[in-house]
């Protein structure tokens, strides 16, 4: 069991790790504006359903991507945009599927919550929550029955640990030793109910039971989650078996974009210190300031180019059509 | 030559062991499926043609492996998951009825599971309430998936391979006193199309719509109508999801007359379904109200006397049936 924060800067980064936590800036950064125009787009009544933002959880869920390849695989969660986008999803198909548009990944048949993209490997956002689990770690099993050497990431928040089948899949998934890795993005909520009240004993206890490799992580520092996550991709990849990463995060928002009036369980205050004092994007920005990686003029130019593209996408998912009615009826069955 | 006969085990295992050879993506995945072959035998010598990384034994948790087999179907393997008894769906529900039925239609028809879960459904064998439900009525009930229900061997060996060959999730329910039921079975490669009745005994004064289980007892029914004189067709829809309607309602037309029998619950069950389906179709051609005859509504009972008298038998059957002509 390991705790880990990234490493102290160092003076010497080559070019090529400068363009990698430049491209995890722009990654975080697109997660973030896509988050702000969702919340923009459902207030205006445009968006159906329901809308769980990510905003406040981008290192994670950049961290852990940018340590995949495009083929390993991923499952998400009712709070996936993020993880959609980094794995490399395309902002304008997201929001036409979250307009139920037939342009979306799903032509309009999934939603939000439920988000899949076979070309990047993700499996699916998953509406129950712990409901992804077998899945990713059936894609494991895949992975090393049919000795292909891809990776399964198991996203999930710490909501799921209360869900009995999360443990039946750790169990097997390290006695088979399968490449998997489930990733614990605890953002101190289960929905509304502070994860204490709701969790007996350690977190990582958990995973370490079974004899599973378990680290910790600060999900706020994108390098932090990289470096830990690299490190057990490369394991898994190559053998080494099933790990769990907990990865310590805050979301910025309510449990949906409904969710205004949050006092009774969480202050303002709490709120306003993470984002002043631990907002993944700002901690990057800094590092890369602080070594000479960027400036804040240029750090601007990003956000502006990923603005940009966030509105487009937006524009184009307005003027998609929607499915046509007979559309409703296929794919019930392959 | 005479032809071949195998017990209803031994046509799954050769369905099994046929499409394992035929498709390397095809495993088996279960609890005691390996070396102890299934309580019930029905998957002896597996492991010995195809190893243990194909014919996988698993702890004792059904909603883990089959949810692990929903991932598998999705990446690239066909499994078949074992569920032993035909009760312990109800542990599998959110990975069946949420992720496996829902996953091709919810990607837009991206993502394929192709899995079949193999149990078990039938009372009478004196296993109390925990280990006799026919529970497949669950499953016929959503959306995505397909339920097999085969009666003899041929149906069970020609049903699997069909089943295994799929695109969709579909669950195969064995009655479990049926395992050591003989019949013909071809040697050859053969598979049933699901969704397509078998009219099991043809006749002409009344319908007999069972499945599973209950085509024995129909059959056996039929032979005590004979000899009063009523002729009793058979029909087998043989799968509950797809369903061939109109084989049932041709039937129906026929005879005007129709029992729909089934092993689950009759309430909000297969039968009533079935019979709904025949009513609307062939409401003007009958002489009688559909009857509907299933499980009585009451956990399945230990003690013998109490068991036998929650499911039909060829008696009470018969006696329905001569009630109504």
């Amino acid at each position: 069991m390991t705790t880990a924060t990234s490493k102290p800067e160092t003076s010497h980064g080559t070019s090529m790790e400068k363009e990698k936590w430049l491209h995890a800036y722009r990654q975080m950064v697109s997660i973030r504006l896509f988050e702000e125009q969702v919340n923009e787009v459902y207030t205006r009544a445009l968006m159906p359903g329901l809308a769980h933002l990510y905003s406040g959880e981008e290192a994670v869920a950049v961290g852990i991507c940018e340590a995949l390849r495009i083929d390993d695989y991923i499952t998400s969660t009712h709070r996936g945009h993020g993880h959609c986008l980094a794995k490399g999803a395309s902002p304008d198909r997201m929001f036409a599927e979250l307009l139920g548009k037939e342009a979306g990944y799903c032509r309009g048949k999934g939603g939000s919550m439920h988000i899949a993209d076979p070309a990047t490997g993700n499996l699916g956002a998953n509406a129950i929550v712990g409901g992804s689990v077998g899945i990713a770690t059936g894609a494991a099993f895949s992975a090393k029955t049919l000795g292909t050497d891809r990776v399964a990431v198991c996203f999930f928040g710490e909501g799921a640990l209360g869900q009995g089948s999360l443990y039946e899949v750790m169990n097997l998934a390290q006695l088979w030793k399968l490449p998997v890795i489930y990733v614990c993005e605890n953002n101190l909520y289960n929905e509304y109910t502070h994860y204490t009240e709701t969790t007996a004993g350690t977190i990582l206890g958990r995973a370490t039971a079974f004899g599973i490799e378990a680290a910790s992580v600060d999900g706020q520092d994108v390098r932090a989650v990289n470096e830990v996550a690299t490190r057990l991709v490369k394991r898994a990849r190559t053998g080494g078996g099933p790990a769990f990463l907990q990865c310590d995060t805050y979301r910025y928002s309510g449990h949906h974009v409904g969710d205004i009036n949050r006092e009774y369980y969480r202050s303002k205050q709490e709120e306003q210190l993470w984002k002043t004092d631990r907002d993944p994007i700002l901690v990057l920005a800094k590092w890369l300031i602080d070594r000479g990686s960027a400036d804040v003029a240029s750090l601007d130019r990003t956000t502006s180019e990923v603005r940009a593209i966030m509105e487009a996408a937006v524009k184009f998912a307005i003027g998609a059509p929607y499915p046509n009615v007979d559309e409703v009826g296929k794919h019930v069955y392959a | 030559m005479p032809e071949r006969e195998l017990t209803f085990a031994q046509a799954v295992r050769e369905a099994l062991a046929e499409e394992m050879r035929r498709d390397s993506r095809v495993c088996i995945i279960g609890e005691d499926v390996a070396e102890a072959g299934t309580p019930f035998k029905v998957l002896s010598g597996l492991v010995e043609e195809f190893g243990a990384k194909r014919v996988v034994d698993t702890p004792i948790s059904e909603a883990g492996f089959t949810g692990v087999a929903v991932g598998a179907a999705m990446t690239g393997l066909r499994p078949v998951v074992d569920i032993m008894f035909g009760d312990f769906i109800t542990l599998t529900m959110d990975q069946m009825v949420n992720q496996a039925a829902k996953a091709h239609y919810m990607s837009g028809g991206h993502w394929r599971v192709p899995m079949v879960m193999r149990t078990t459904l039938g009372a009478t064998r004196r296993s109390a309430a925990q280990h006799s439900q026919s529970l497949h009525a669950w499953f016929s009930h959503v959306p995505g998936l397909k339920v097999v229900l085969p009666s003899t061997p041929y149906d069970a060996k020609g049903l699997l391979k069909t089943a295994i060959r799929d695109e969709n999730p579909v669950v195969f329910f064995e009655d479990k006193m049926m395992y050591k039921l003989k019949g013909p079975v071809p040697e050859d490669d053969y598979t049933i199309p699901l969704g397509v009745a078998d009219v099991k005994r043809a006749g002409d004064d009344i319908t007999l719509v069972a499945t599973s289980s209950m085509v024995q007892v129909a059959l056996g029914a039929a032979i005590l109508l004979e000899k009063e004189g009523i002729s009793a067709e058979v029909v087998d829809p043989r799968t509950t999801w797809p369903l061939d309607e109109k084989t049932l309602i041709d039937s129906a037309k026929k005879t005007s007359r129709v029992i729909v029998l089934d092993e689950g619950y009759g309430r909000y069950g297969v039968t009533a379904e079935l019979a709904a389906v025949i009513a609307e179709g062939a409401f003007y051609d009958l002489d009688a109200p559909v009857k509907r005859m299933g499980a009585m509504h009451v956990p399945i009972p230990f003690s013998p006397p109490l068991e036998d008298v929650t499911v039909p038998t060829e008696q009470t059957v018969f006696d329905a049936a001569k009630s109504m002509c």
